[in-house]
């Protein structure tokens, strides 16, 4: 590791702690008023979206693969969590909140990559249109399922799950979500995953074993997707599967390609912002949708590759360039 | 021909489409170092040979070695890592990856790093990502194409882009290369390029070569044995002067009146 890797890691950190406590700031000390609470809410969710959003980047954007069926893999999260966390409770289990949020979350990503491992490995034979129907078909499945099992409330909303997200954690998971993500691309594995998805047969015919790279992604877009439904499950308290359904999955999916499919700054933000979109539209409450759409329109039509293409935002680089220094070399975007 | 046993060995070799033997009985031995050319006309199979040699297809029917070792039924990147890279006719290269990737992709298969590894950047990332830049840079001189390193592999020059095509393959460590038409569609300098690139490597890497192509000039000029194939069949073989004399070579190529 090069000296100049080092400060890129330690300003990448010094601006994640900058931003919480900036964070924490606004939303501890009530800088925003009445709002505070409300607007914290709103955080919550873009931050949760925005490590789905990610996840499903990894797919759509890295590997070239559409899935139309990722709040699938959330909603497996969601309900696997709140599952064993009312479990939990009902067996008085008296842990610390911060243990049951990790626990929370944990077990979301892992049943989520285990759901995520047993669809891939038969679905990634098949590519592009073809695997964007089984994934629609594998939400739905998911969605029906949960709305009849008894143990994920049987169609009612399933409530009484601890509330142990708060906004501390989740940005703290966020971060270490994403950090890993972009270790992941910015490793073999990840070289590995854009050649499939610029050309396959080359990618075969240069010794990468393109099923495995593919199930490996899957899987672990799956995992991430499960962790974000874990967050979402234990902030809300309250969820039912219908709100899973394929209208949220392409809610997902238009997140990556108006940010830029292939660039994770572009998922953040485009996460961030169409997440709290529709509140800060909410005045304007029947045309927001219309003003909605008319962004897509033009966003798709004046920059097909999404807003930020494949292009990261990086924190170092700019500090280099504002004192002189040459330029860090993949330096890690946050 | 060598007397030891051959690089790459085919046996009866075959592979039917439904009703249609677009390959049939193809046997072929190649030595180390050698550059053997195949050659014939359009739709003669040349192509489906290479796909029945890297796993792209299996054969129906025959056998094929590397190095004694049987490869029936291995996948495309088994095979690579077996030891038989190709590149392609249409060439195929990692378009919006750089230069260096492409050739990075390529070391891949050599590299042990764990998944653990790369997301906590342990020291084993660092080595590992450390000495593949290095290796690769070095195989990019090698083809002077080092300055173009940071470039995106679909802007260079269309020759440029045959080169790294081959740099790739070389980057697999093969032992054996299949070159499906690399001349087709280049000027005469940067075919003569070509050759150059071509023997540097063969004298570098000591790799054998089988060399599919239709600019006649380069085939007779460096391939030391050419099979001739034709409806799926080996038509005729032997070096360069028996092949140009050959009647029923020169009767498929231009007909028979």
């Amino acid at each position: 590791m090069s000296k100049k890797m080092k400060i890129s890691y330690l300003i990448n950190l010094i601006g994640v702690i900058l931003l919480y406590l900036a964070m924490t700031f606004v939303f501890d000390n009530g800088v925003l008023g009445a709002k505070t609470t409300y607007i914290t809410g709103i955080a919550i969710i873009a931050m949760m979206t925005i490590i789905i959003v990610c996840s499903l980047n990894l797919l759509t954007g890295y590997m070239g693969e559409f899935s139309l069926g990722h709040a699938g893999f959330m909603s497996t999260g969601a309900f696997s969590s709140a599952a064993v966390t009312i479990a939990m409770l009902e067996a008085h289990i008296a842990l610390p909140t911060l243990l049951y949020f990790i626990i929370a979350i944990l077990v979301g990503g892992l049943f989520s990559a285990l759901m995520g491992f047993v669809v891939g490995i038969p679905a990634l034979r098949l590519r592009g249109d073809y695997l964007a129907i089984v994934t629609v078909a594998f939400a739905e499945i998911v969605r029906v399922a949960f709305t009849n099992f008894p143990i994920t409330g049987g169609g009612k909303t399933l409530s009484g799950i601890p509330k142990v997200s708060d906004y501390h954690y989740i940005f703290w998971v966020t971060v270490i979500c994403v950090t890993l993500m972009y270790m992941y691309i910015r490793s073999r594995f990840g070289r590995a995953v854009i050649a499939i998805r610029e050309d396959y047969i080359a990618a075969a015919a240069s010794g990468i074993n393109v099923t495995r790279y593919k199930v490996m992604t899957f899987v672990l877009s799956a995992f991430f997707a499960g962790v974000a439904g874990g967050i979402y499950s234990h902030y809300m308290t309250a969820i039912i599967p219908t709100f899973f359904n394929f209208m949220k999955s392409s809610e997902f999916l238009t997140m990556v390609i108006l940010g830029g499919s292939g660039s994770l700054t572009g998922s953040i933000i485009g996460a961030a912002v169409l997440a709290s979109l529709p509140e800060a539209l909410r005045d304007f409450s029947i045309y927001r949708m219309l003003i909605y759409s008319v962004v897509l329109v033009i966003v798709m039509i004046f920059k097909p590759s999404g807003i930020f293409g494949t292009w990261e935002f990086s924190l170092p680089r700019i500090i280099f360039k504002l004192f002189g220094k040459k330029e860090a070399k993949g330096g890690a975007a946050k | 021909m060598s007397k030891e046993t051959p690089v790459l060995e085919a046996k009866g070799l075959g592979i039917q489409f439904g009703g249609l033997k677009a390959v049939n009985d193809f046997s072929i031995s190649i030595g180390k170092s050698e550059l053997v050319g195949l050659i014939g006309p359009n739709g003669a199979g040349k192509t489906t040979v290479f796909n029945l040699l890297t796993g792209v297809y299996q054969p129906t029917e025959g056998t094929y070695y590397l190095n004694g070792e049987k490869m029936n039924g291995k996948q495309s990147h088994q095979v690579v890592a077996a030891g038989i890279a190709r590149t392609f006719q249409n060439i195929r290269l990692f378009k919006k990856m750089t230069v260096l990737e492409n050739v990075k992709i390529a070391f891949n298969k050599s590299m042990k790093y764990s998944l653990a590894s790369a997301f906590l950047r342990l020291p084993s990332y660092w080595k590992e990502e450390n000495e593949i830049d290095r290796k690769a840079r070095e195989l990019l001189a090698l083809f002077k194409l080092e300055d173009l390193a940071d470039q995106a592999a679909e802007n260079l020059p269309y020759g440029q882009q045959r080169k790294l095509e081959i740099a790739r393959a070389l980057a697999t460590d093969m032992k054996v290369l299949l070159l499906d038409e690399p001349a087709a569609g280049m000027n005469p300098t940067e075919t003569a390029e070509l050759l150059e690139s071509i023997n540097l490597i063969r004298d570098k890497y000591h790799i054998s070569i089988l060399l599919i192509e239709h600019d006649m000039s380069l085939v007779m000029n460096i391939c030391e044995r050419i099979v001739v194939l034709n409806y799926g069949e080996i038509l005729a073989t032997g070096t360069p002067e028996e092949i140009s004399q050959n009647p029923k070579v020169i009767a498929a190529y231009l007909g028979d009146d």
